[in-house]
């Protein structure tokens, strides 16, 4: 294949992804709607119980009616074809620029896209529970890949020559990883926010409404914790791994340029948060607070740091 | 001395016996202020104050970033910018103000670090602690029954935690033996490594301020630099160097390259220079982007490029002066478009005699309807768009005045007036009306150098090392602790065996428990099978509740 038809097989593949995801979206619904969760215990946990409570807090979906579970598995199952598409848009669009395809701004926030799908279907498939939270991830992810796809897409082009560094390999990569395991930490927070409100006010989990549906409190405190202990270690790395790019890159290891400031503003968020699950007055709701003004820095670095403001970063490809 | 100062009635010593109870109560407030200070939630606090105190850093303009865009910042906002300069708002990271959050979110770091290591290091010298009361209140706990007396069964659960790399000690209390186990120290220890860490992070690069330095200077194909404060354009140092502690070292730079893909993106940017001690014969090497001269905790970067036309100008009596040139800043890096400007001010014999050359270089040019512009960044068909005046510069006046342009107020002030333009290929000239010719002859590449020193670097690449290092410790690890009890069981001389483990850390600590247990139960069978070969019945066990 010539490099024009592999770029536009990337593009196609963006789109099917986008589909794909969309009846993902429509199938997580369906599971949800029909949904008649029956297992009393979930309702004994309240917000109070220990964040790292017993492993059963959470049963799997087995007690679903097999409607539903049907429902789910073809959600997964969507999902997880959404997922290879979209690698492919990626793979194909390195092939077809014979570089990283994380050059710039639409192919940075396509990878943290895919991250974020990768990590909730690794949740998904180690604890099925998980799978209710399917909506709430899709949804979000749909709506990024349609607004990158509008608005940040770039033809294909090669790198400046600034970017051409093994460094971009470890930094962006990392970066990446970092982002879009961030994104579910922040999504499973902003449940817990919901949820919590909705047990604190004595809500019944054998409601028809959707809040009741989502997993408990306790849970999606514990995922959000996880995930971002297991994305600040990642994102630590990619500012370290930057500071050493930059050193040998422009001059310095660290100026704070824009980007370099927002990074480590979000580094100080998420350490915030980190210490917020651990101190009395700060754990739940205020820690969840927290976790989504972690998720909204990183966010606003993307998009306002890259489209607004200039400084070194401004590789983004977007006018 | 003043003799009349008024006796001072409300400053009299107090009552002696006032003296420690005033003392005792200051001290008091200081101890209620530090431990405040070296609370969690106040690093919580002081972590948030940091990330807010950053923002109108990336947010305004900031002077050690770029002065000129701070200067049309102050240009465009003449009220408010020096409002906002009297809080250190251009200066965000040099202020008073954010030194005082970090260096009190140290201070409360150090403050709740270092009695915590202490604790740490003697912990990691003393047993692990006594088993609580009632193992079944712990987070996980089971009971086992095996036909073994206790001491035995004791010593099958310490063969296999010392298996999975506990510390074990055994002990006696009112009859009953017990046992305590405890493995993951090492988790603490990442925690104390990762904030001792941030501190060695900050001071390293405290320290590299304070013995850095950096200059920046343009350097034309066949020039060369040495290592001065006096050659460089633009230099910042810190408060600690003085211009002798300069590593003696001069660059020349040789040959200058840029490459450019298909679609004009720039691919690399090469410069070959020469260095070494001022005298010495020079060491060839090649720079580039990404890739600087590093010598002996020095560097020397490439941080940008561009053209220096060349002019040929004759006087009306024969005299000429050859290939003159001046750098011209480019002002798109897409196209190479630059400005700048050349000044001769020896030209003739008076003041007023002074010749210069304002202008535009394209390095491929392209004139629509006498305006040039340039379409591509690689010096193909090179022009030049010049003003040429004529007077007095205004080099000596006193006032400094950029190399890059003319200084406007002497054109303002008529000392300096225009006497002709054109737009110039190489080989056109220019016929001035005093009879002099203006040849554009070429063009020279010059590349802007940057030379830095900074002592602290490699102490912080170590200390960022040993943050990460010390953060995976302290969240990939576990640490766990097991206690068991034996009780005889009345009869039959077996044992129940409580256990029971508290776990710190990530993860679910159910399977793993369960797991241990599992395990148990197995070594337990495993150990009471020879003694009891028949009817014994399978231990049993399972949560008591
Ligand atoms: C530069 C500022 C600081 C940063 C970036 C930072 C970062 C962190 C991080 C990422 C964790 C991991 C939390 C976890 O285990 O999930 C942590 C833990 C901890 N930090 Fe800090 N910290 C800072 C300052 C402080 C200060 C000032 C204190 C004391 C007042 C402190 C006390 C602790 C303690 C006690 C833990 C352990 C929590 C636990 O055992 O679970 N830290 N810190």
């Amino acid at each position: 294949m010539t490099a024009d038809q592999l770029s536009g097989l990337s593009d196609t593949l963006f789109s099917t992804s986008v589909g794909l995801y969309s009846l993902a979206v429509v199938a997580f619904c369906a599971q949800l709607a029909f949904g008649r969760r029956p297992a009393p215990e979930r309702a004994l946990v309240g917000a109070g119980a220990p964040a790292d409570g017993p492993a059963a807090v959470e049963t799997p979906a087995l007690d679903d009616p097999p409607a539903v579970r049907r429902w789910g598995q073809v959600a997964m199952l969507l999902t997880v074809l959404g997922a290879l598409t979209h690698t492919g848009v990626l793979v194909t669009r390195g092939l077809a620029l014979d570089r990283l395809p994380w050059g710039n701004m639409y192919e940075f926030a396509t990878a943290v896209v895919l991250v974020a799908v990768v990590a909730f279907v690794v949740l998904a498939v180690r604890s099925p529970g998980l799978r209710h939270l399917g909506l709430f991830v899709l949804a979000p992810v749909v709506v990024s890949l349609v607004a990158i796809g509008l608005f940040l897409y770039v033809e294909g082009a090669p790198l400046v020559a600034a970017l051409r560094s093994s460094w971009l390999a470890v930094h962006v990569t990392t970066a990446i990883l970092g982002f879009g395991v961030f994104f579910v930490s922040g999504i499973a927070s902003v449940l817990y926010l919901v949820r919590s409100r909705f047990e604190a006010r004595g809500g019944d989990p054998s409601s028809s409404r959707l809040v009741a549906r989502i997993p408990s409190a306790a849970t999606l405190d514990r995922v959000a914790h996880r995930t971002a202990v297991f994305g600040f270690p990642i994102w630590t790395f990619a500012v370290i791994a930057g500071a050493i790019w930059a050193e040998s890159a422009w001059g310095r290891f660290w100026g704070w340029d824009p980007k370099e400031t927002w990074a480590f503003i979000a580094w100080v968020v998420y350490a915030a948060y980190l210490h917020a699950r651990t101190t009395a007055g700060w754990r739940g709701r205020p820690a969840a607070w927290v976790n989504v003004v972690g998720l909204g820095v990183m966010v606003f670095n993307l998009l306002y740091v890259n489209m607004v403001s200039s400084g070194l970063h401004s590789y983004g490809g977007v006018n | 001395m003043t003799t009349t100062a008024p006796p001072r009635p409300a400053a009299a010593p107090p009552p002696p016996s006032a003296r420690p109870s005033a003392l005792r109560r200051t001290g008091g407030f200081l101890l209620r202020q530090w431990r405040r200070l070296t609370a969690m939630r106040t690093a919580i606090i002081l972590l948030f104050l940091l990330a807010l105190a950053a923002i109108p850093g990336s947010l305004l303009p900031q002077r050690s970033l770029s002065q000129s865009n701070v200067s049309r910042y102050f240009a465009d906002h003449p009220t408010l910018a020096p409002l906002l300069d009297r809080l250190y708002l251009f200066d965000v990271f040099s202020s008073p103000w954010f030194a005082a959050v970090y260096l009190l979110l140290f201070v409360s770091l150090i403050g709740c670090v270092l009695p915590r290591a202490l604790e740490h290091a003697r912990a990691l010298r003393t047993a692990p602690p006594p088993a609580p009361r009632r193992l079944t209140r712990l987070p996980d706990s089971a009971a086992l029954a095996t036909p073994l007396p206790s001491a035995d069964a004791l010593d099958t659960v310490e063969e296999e935690l010392r298996v999975r790399r506990y510390r074990v000690v055994r002990r006696e209390r009112n009859g009953t033996a017990e046992l305590s186990a405890e493995k993951g120290a090492l988790k603490e220890t990442g925690n104390l490594v990762f904030h001792l860490a941030l501190v060695g992070l900050l001071l390293a690069l405290a320290g590299g301020k304070l013995w850095g330095y950096e200059g920046s200077i343009l350097v034309t194909e066949g020039q060369r630099f040495c290592n001065s404060f006096q050659q460089y354009d633009t230099y910042s140092s810190g408060a600690l160097v003085e211009g002798s502690d300069l590593t003696p070292i001069c660059v020349g730079l040789d040959d200058f390259r840029a490459e450019y893909e298909e679609d004009l993106t720039a691919s690399s940017f090469t410069a070959d220079i020469t260095y070494g001690a001022p005298g010495a014969e020079g060491r060839p090497t090649t720079i580039g982007v990404n890739d600087p001269l590093r010598v002996d905790g020095d560097r020397v970067y490439v941080t940008g490029h561009g053209f220096s036309p060349t002019f040929t100008v004759t006087r009306p009596d024969g005299t000429s002066f050859d290939d003159v040139s001046a750098p011209f800043l480019p002002t798109d890096q897409g196209t190479m478009a630059s400005e700048g400007a050349l000044k001769l001010p020896d030209l003739g014999a008076g003041t007023d005699d002074q010749l210069a050359l304002q202008g535009f270089f394209a390095p491929t040019g392209l004139t629509q309807a006498g305006i040039l512009t340039s379409i591509d960044p690689r010096p193909l068909a090179p022009q030049v768009a010049i003003v040429a005046y004529e007077g007095y510069l205004g080099l000596d006046s006193g006032l400094p005045q950029s190399v890059y342009s003319l200084d406007a107020s002497q054109i303002e002030r008529g000392r300096l007036s225009e006497v002709a333009r054109g737009n110039l290929s190489v080989g056109e000239s220019l016929a001035l009306p005093d009879g002099t010719t203006v040849t554009f002859t070429g063009y020279k590449e010059f590349a802007a150098l940057q030379f830095s020193h900074d002592p602290g670097q490699v102490w912080v690449l170590a200390a960022a090392i040993a943050v990460l290092a010390g953060l995976l410790g302290m969240l990939l690890l576990r640490r766990e602790r097991v206690f068991a009890r034996a009780a005889g069981r009345p009869g039959d001389g077996g044992t129940v065996l409580e256990v029971g483990a508290l776990t710190r850390g990530s993860g679910d600590s159910g399977p793993r428990f369960t797991a241990l247990t599992d395990d148990l139960r197995t070594a337990l069978a495993a150990r009471a099978a020879p003694r009891a070969p028949s009817g014994a019945a399978p231990p049993t066990g399972g949560t008591p509740e």
